[in-house]
């Protein structure tokens, strides 16, 4: 039996930063990631020399990753790290800032990710992002992710009696939910029947379970609540998380992911349990990784995600308010910003900055990822658990 | 299930030809063992030495206990279709211009599941399937699932299709029909359905047994053709080369002996002139119509095939300057299968053993039937191999050289 993992102590998030979304842009990596960092600079009130510890996400970074960020930037962090790991970016990205305040080995971390998107970044991304991928999948259709959860979409529908009509109730909620986003790319609200009615991508994939793909930046900074408190930020605490890869690869195709398990330290560690959320932030890059997820994550068992999803409401005043800046589907998917996404929408939330609807009196929240298929599955799952910071608590 | 392939219509003169776009090519040096192994029709993957795992993706270590002892090891494809789909849109311009594309998911009886390009008539999953190693238009290899039994037509497979280089409906040239071989040839495509036969032939003001037969068949035309000579071969290449989907080299100048038993040169440069100048003198004026039209629709430019000789590998002494003048072939065979690559037309090298005709009087049997060279090659052309080795004599040469070359060398030397 290995020891459980140790909870943490004192350490919180904060400073939640967007850098608006654009489809196409012209500009490299390095200036999304600048301008989120002054961003972080400009909401903290913080000093760029405060910033000791740098953690960085990107996939189109190339040929720089971290360091050549610091230099870019003028930075000089005693801590930096790299995390290309898409939708699994910002759990990653926040447990490893946290050992580093907790250790003492870094004060302040900024957590950034950010990519850019012209025109032919994402075949390119896509033809070469990772060996197997490049050996075994891209050849056979060059579809891409979409080919990919287009085959797993598939072999849920059948295992589990999912219908498009599960899926598309996830969406239309979403696009409720980013409708009061200002920064979301997609601004027309979508009901059921327009969701129904859309072109086929790759079956049983239609145009709105997927996601449009372009440029951005998401950030937020890691410290001890009462480095915190001195410089007047609004926080919210870690409670818990939990990090696993490449888990269940016996599976013939993917119909789980690590969360299941992990999910039971994850609650424990926080002293919680899946109804005790006010809100959750579930990966979206398809809608069925979102079922996947209530499942795994515990909110109900495998294989019942449907009937999950047929009987609870998922816009922010829902009966589980889900996704609720809009998640990637309504918002776009700015390259591992895209797994950012989620954990900057919870900090807001939690302390009542939110872009767009409230969820009146949340006072936890779930931030789950899910990324790198480098073959036919996803292979890296995190979760994390948010609270509000209290006065005094 | 597949509709017959029906033949094309003739094609207005006036539209543009579309370019060829190919697969993406690009892949680890580790998974061409895949490819190596479906150049020869072979569906092969990597079984770990020390645990038996069977690996995929191809790996530099076993997955399961990190040796490095992995072997390709022949599979038997048998599986079960877990998923499809049908992809609406790709992001490279091959598939882009193919779709609708259907591909699934595989879980091989082996263990792994593999990604594959699905074929029509496989029913929807759960369903048993076959996985076949193919090679796709970019010249890699391309796991194919095929329903587990055959079907009705099931060659004339849409995404299948663009796997092989059936001579069905499509236009042949063979370059020497005075052969046993050649005329062997023209019969086997016919037979395979294909459109029309260009048949060669050399000295016309000769007229050699069997060219009238030939010349009888509607489907076949004789046409002059030395491939000593620059202006025959142009000529011929202005006159047909826009038209050819098949090029099939048989000509070539064979004689017995190796240095010592000849005076001068003049036999070996007669050989070097047919089997090594001759195919240089081919591919320049043939080459560069046939990578035009690797897209041609249903009945594209698909094949150029070179009837080389298994002592292309390793010299045979008493046939010495014949085996060097296939070795140059060979090496110049090479260097135009790469100039097609992007096309998708196949180069396919032939490598048989002996062919029974009278320049091989004096070696021992097992030697190849005319009629059978030429099958086997209509097949090669069917199954979309790339390096063919027919008959006993080949097959037991290329394990030889492929187990040890130089031990082959000195076996040969008596
Ligand atoms: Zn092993």
């Amino acid at each position: 039996m290995t020891r459980a993992r140790r909870g943490y102590e004192d350490v919180v998030a904060a400073v939640p930063v967007t850098v608006p979304y654009v489809r196409f842009s012209i500009r490299g990596a390095h200036w999304f990631i600048g301008r989120a960092l002054a961003g972080l600079l400009r909401d903290s009130g913080l000093r760029k020399e405060a910033i000791d510890g740098l953690c960085v996400a990107s996939f189109t970074l190339a040929p720089d990753t971290a360091i050549g960020v610091a230099q870019h930037l003028g930075l000089a962090p005693r801590w930096l790290d790299f995390v290309p790991m898409g939708g699994a970016a910002a759990v990653i990205a926040l447990r490893r800032a946290a050992r580093a305040v907790e250790s003492g080995d870094a004060e302040v971390v900024a957590c950034v990710a950010g990519d850019t998107n012209s025109v032919d970044t994402f075949r390119q991304g896509t033809a070469g992002f990772s060996q197997f991928a490049r050996d075994a999948v891209y050849p056979y259709g060059s579809g891409g992710p979409n080919a990919s959860f287009a085959l797993l979409t598939a072999h849920y529908m059948r295992a589990f009696g999912a219908r498009r009509e599960d899926f598309g109730r996830l969406c239309v909620a979403q696009r409720a939910n980013a409708l009061a986003n200002p920064h979301a790319l997609f601004k027309q609200p979508l009901t059921l029947e327009q969701y129904l009615s859309a072109r086929p991508v790759a079956e049983p994939l239609h145009l709105f379970d997927c996601v449009m793909p372009c440029a951005g930046a998401e950030a937020f900074l890691v410290m001890r609540r009462s480095r915190a408190e001195a410089q007047g930020l609004r926080c919210a605490r870690l409670l818990a998380a939990i990090e696993r890869h490449n888990a269940f690869a016996a599976d013939p195709i993917q119909f789980r992911g690590g969360w299941a398990l992990d999910r039971d330290e994850l609650y424990a560690q926080a002293g919680t349990a899946p109804a005790d959320m006010d809100l959750v932030e579930l990966y979206d890059d398809y809608p069925v990784i979102v079922l996947m997820q209530l499942e795994d994550l515990g909110f109900c068992a495998k294989g019942e995600a449907p009937a999950f999803v047929r009987s609870n409401t998922f816009t922010v005043d829902g009966s589980l308010p889900l996704n609720t800046s809009g998640g990637q589907l309504s918002t776009g998917q700015a390259g591992t910003a895209g797994g950012f996404l989620g954990m900057v929408e919870a900090i807001r939330q939690l302390t009542d900055q939110p872009l767009g609807a409230p969820v009146p009196g949340a006072k936890l929240g779930l931030v789950s990822g899910f990324g790198m298929v480098t073959y036919d599955r996803g292979l890296s799952s995190g979760a994390a658990i948010l609270a509000r910071a209290e006065a005094g608590g | 299930m597949t509709a017959p392939l029906e033949r094309p219509r003739r094609k207005n003169p006036v539209l543009r030809t579309r370019l060829p776009t190919t697969p993406p090519a690009a892949r680890s040096r580790v998974a061409l063992g895949l490819t190596a192994a479906a150049a020869l029709g072979r569906f092969e993957l990597q079984v770990c030495r020390d645990c038996g795992a069977v690996q995929y993706p191809p790996r530099e270590a076993c997955h399961a206990c990190l040796s490095e002892r992995l072997d390709w090891r022949a599979q038997d494809g048998a599986g079960e279709l877990l998923a499809e789909t049908v992809l609406h849109h790709g992001l490279e311009l091959y598939y882009r211009e193919r779709v609708p594309w259907r591909i699934g998911t595989v879980r091989l009886d082996c263990g792994p599941a593999v990604v594959a390009h699905l074929h029509g008539d496989c029913p929807a999953p759960p369903a048993r399937v076959r996985v076949r190693a193919c090679l796709d238009r970019a010249g890699q290899a391309a796991l194919f699932a095929i329903p587990e039994k055959d079907t009705p037509s099931m060659a004339d497979d849409r995404q299948l299709r663009e796997m092989t280089c059936d001579p069905q409906h499509r236009k042949i040239l063979v370059t020497d029909g005075k052969t046993a071989l050649g005329q062997a040839l023209v019969r086997a495509f016919v037979a395979a359905g294909a459109e029309l036969v260009w048949v060669g032939h050399a000295e016309p003001w000769k007229r050699a047994p069997g060219l009238d037969a030939l010349a009888a068949l509607p489907q076949s035309t004789l046409v002059p053709l030395d491939l000593t000579d620059a202006r025959s071969v142009e000529n011929l290449a202005a006159a047909i080369g826009g038209k050819v989907d098949i090029l099939v080299n048989n000509a070539e100048h064979h004689r017995t002996f190796g240095i010592e038993a000849r005076r001068g040169i003049d036999a070996a440069r007669a050989e070097m002139d047919v089997n090594y100048f001759g195919l240089l003198r081919l591919a320049q004026a043939f080459a560069p119509a046939l990578r035009a039209r690797g897209a041609d629709g249903a009945a594209s430019a698909a094949a150029w095939v070179n009837v080389l000789s298994i002592f292309a590998l390793a010299n045979f002494p008493p046939h010495g300057t014949y085996s060097a003048s296939k070795a140059a072939a060979h090496s110049a065979a090479q260097c135009l299968r790469a100039e097609m690559r992007g096309s998708g037309v196949r180069v396919v090298n032939v490598f048989p053993g002996p062919i029974d005709d009278e320049w091989n009087q004096l070696l021992l049997p097992p030697k190849l039937a005319p009629g059978g060279l030429a099958n086997a090659i209509v097949a090669a052309l069917r199954s979309g191999v790339e390096d063919v080795y027919p008959g006993d004599v080949a097959q037991d040469w290329l394990a030889r050289w492929r187990d040890n070359p130089k031990a082959l060398e000195r076996e040969v030397a008596g």
